[in-house]
């Protein structure tokens, strides 16, 4: 029988009850929402379950909802059972100020690497991480530059000095 | 009366080495650092620094309208440009529901297929100079560049390549594109004479064998907890493509097989990638013939019927006021993008290559973030060149395919 999502869903529910909320399929993946201090037993249980069997990481990463007021911060997890060829994703939703998540470096090895980059860009702080430090920015940043509050530059600013990058001014010989 | 050398006091009598192996070092291609622990030449431990070339490109993505992402995506694996690109023209074309005509689909299958072998075949010719033949790579180099030509055809540049467009490409081949194409096909003097060449000089080569034999290995097991995938992760015997998982542009209706390995090894890595290469050589013939089999109006197709997201023509954009005035709406990002939350990924020439985008229908994207593979892999570096020499880590590394820009991103 193949692996539905109807019966992934069924399966969760069961062994977790009701803490699994916001069950969606956007263009067929199944994502729900996962409490925070439960990511790791779903991923533990996804994982060995004789049936379930996700056993493949494919990404980690990040999102900032500063609209979310208390949970500003959602970690995303995509798995795949490659046997079955389903894939699921789903999320833990953390507090901005306190920003804990269990760290899933002890199941998979592939999370070392995307934890450090998800807390370079969201300082997630991922309890239980061996090396949990800056990996793609320079390790003197104070900040977590992929939150929401840092916009890009407004290419319309006029009070920037143009002359240094060959936009105006005038060529001093 | 002492002739040994003293050493200054409270100094530590170290036994062992440290080398800085990087960031700039021309053995690595490419910008990677790695501090090794040296017991002579043997290595005991090995860090990895990764981030030299780090430019930004999520946050960057979170201002640009989707035709301005696609640029961004060309520097990512800039050995292979062209998947990206359509994997990122895949991403969008699911959130935005377009459905692409076969022919479309065919012909970006021959462009895909083209990226990966001008990637697999520079990764595998590197392997060749980091063990000391050079020949093979200035040999191979060739055709290379008749593939750029190819590109070049198509949509006017050659490294980043920036090709195609939402709903398929900016215009149709012409007919010197597909003449090169079967230049790159024949039997004889093109693509499938040079590589059946090169494999005589590496694949029983006895020097190239005990070079790369045994070096680098990663058990299958070992390789999925990592998150190996593409070439790397079949060598190590799991077969897993995401073209025959889960396929797009139409790669259903070709026959190919997934070459697999069994010891993940430098070796069979090698291996993996030329036999790849010449499924990707089938997977081309395939799709130059079912193209040629379109007649009359069919035959001119290439691109879906979506005014909305595909640009108008550059001609008609130079000269008439509607089209230039779509393009502007298009390139800024003021049609309707719908809310939505898309995993899109594609076999890349490295493995999966998953586009995770939210989008909550303005006019960038909300999230964008990218699965690079070999970011994913490079963890597991350390632990293949642990115990091994200094030269079997330049050769594990050159074997793994390791792009720095799409490390950094």
């Amino acid at each position: 029988m193949a692996l539905t999502n109807a019966y992934i869903q069924q399966r969760l529910t069961e062994k977790f009850g009701d803490v699994l909320v916001e069950w969606e399929e956007p263009y067929g993946m199944l994502s729900f929402t996962a409490p925070r201090d439960l990511n790791l037993k779903v991923m533990q249980f996804l994982f060995d379950d004789a049936e379930l069997r996700f056993q493949f990481l494919s990404d980690l990463t990040a999102v900032h909802f500063p609209d979310r007021s208390g949970e500003e911060l959602a970690v995303v997890y995509h798995l795949h059972n490659l046997r079955d060829n389903v894939r699921i994703r789903f999320r833990v939703f953390a507090p901005i100020e306190k920003p804990d998540v269990f760290s899933a470096t002890a199941l998979y090895q592939s999370a070392n690497f995307m934890e450090r980059e998800t807390y370079d860009f969201f300082g997630i702080n991922f309890v239980g991480h061996p090396n949990l430090k800056r990996i793609l920015n320079v390790d003197e940043m104070t900040y977590f530059p992929l939150r929401k509050e840092f916009p890009l530059e407004d290419q319309t600013r006029i009070d920037k000095d143009d002359d240094m990058f060959g936009r105006g001014g005038i060529i001093v010989k | 009366m002492t002739d040994h050398i003293t050493l200054p006091e409270g100094s530590i009598e170290k036994t062992t080495t440290t080398l800085n192996l990087g960031p700039t070092h021309p053995a690595t291609h490419g910008v990677f650092q790695n501090i090794l622990e040296l017991d002579g030449e043997r290595i005991l431990r090995a860090e990895s620094t990764v981030g030299y070339i780090h430019r930004a490109f999520e946050k960057l993505a979170e201002r640009r309208p989707l035709y301005q992402i696609t640029p961004i995506t060309d520097r990512l694996n800039y050995c292979s440009s062209p998947i990206n690109n359509m994997g990122w023209h895949l991403t969008c074309e699911k959130l935005l529901g377009v459905e692409t005509p076969k022919r479309v689909d065919y012909l970006r299958v021959i462009i895909m297929e083209l990226a990966r072998i001008s990637d697999h075949l520079i990764c595998n010719s590197i392997v060749g100079v980091d063990s000391g033949a050079y020949s093979g790579f200035l040999y191979l180099m060739q055709f290379r560049e008749l593939i750029y030509e190819i590109y070049e055809e198509v949509c006017g540049s050659r490294l980043t390549t920036n090709i195609g467009r939402i709903g398929g490409f900016e215009r149709n081949f012409t007919a010197t594109a597909f003449e090169k194409l079967e230049k790159f096909l024949d039997p004889k003097t093109g693509y499938p004479a040079t590589l059946k060449e090169f494999e005589k000089l590496f694949t029983r080569n006895r020097i190239f064998m005990e070079r790369t034999i045994g070096v680098g290995p990663i058990s299958a097991d070992r390789a999925m907890n990592y998150g190996f995938t593409g070439p790397n992760l079949r060598a190590a015997g799991v077969d897993y493509d995401v073209r025959v998982h889960n396929p797009y542009s139409s790669y259903q209706d070709f026959e190919f097989t997934v070459p697999v390995g069994s010891t993940g090894d430098c070796y069979d890595r090698f291996l993996v990638r030329n036999a790849e290469m010449w499924e990707s050589l089938s997977i081309i013939r395939q799709a130059y013939e079912k193209v040629q089999q379109f007649k009359g109006a069919e035959a001119e197709v290439y691109h879906a019927d979506v005014p909305a997201y595909y640009l108008p023509e550059k001609k008609d954009v130079y000269t008439k006021m509607e089209a230039l005035i779509y393009h502007f709406k298009i390139i800024m990002g003021e049609t309707d993008i719908p809310a939505g939350e898309v995993y899109q990924s594609v076999e890349g020439a490295n493995g999966e290559l998953g586009y995770y985008l939210i989008s909550d229908g303005g006019r960038t994207p909300y999230r964008l973030h990218f699965r690079r593979p070999c970011f994913i892999y490079y963890q597991a570096y350390p632990e293949l060149i642990q115990g091994g020499m200094i030269s079997d880590a330049i050769i594990t590394m050159s074997s793994l395919n390791l792009i720095a820009g799409e490390l950094d991103a």
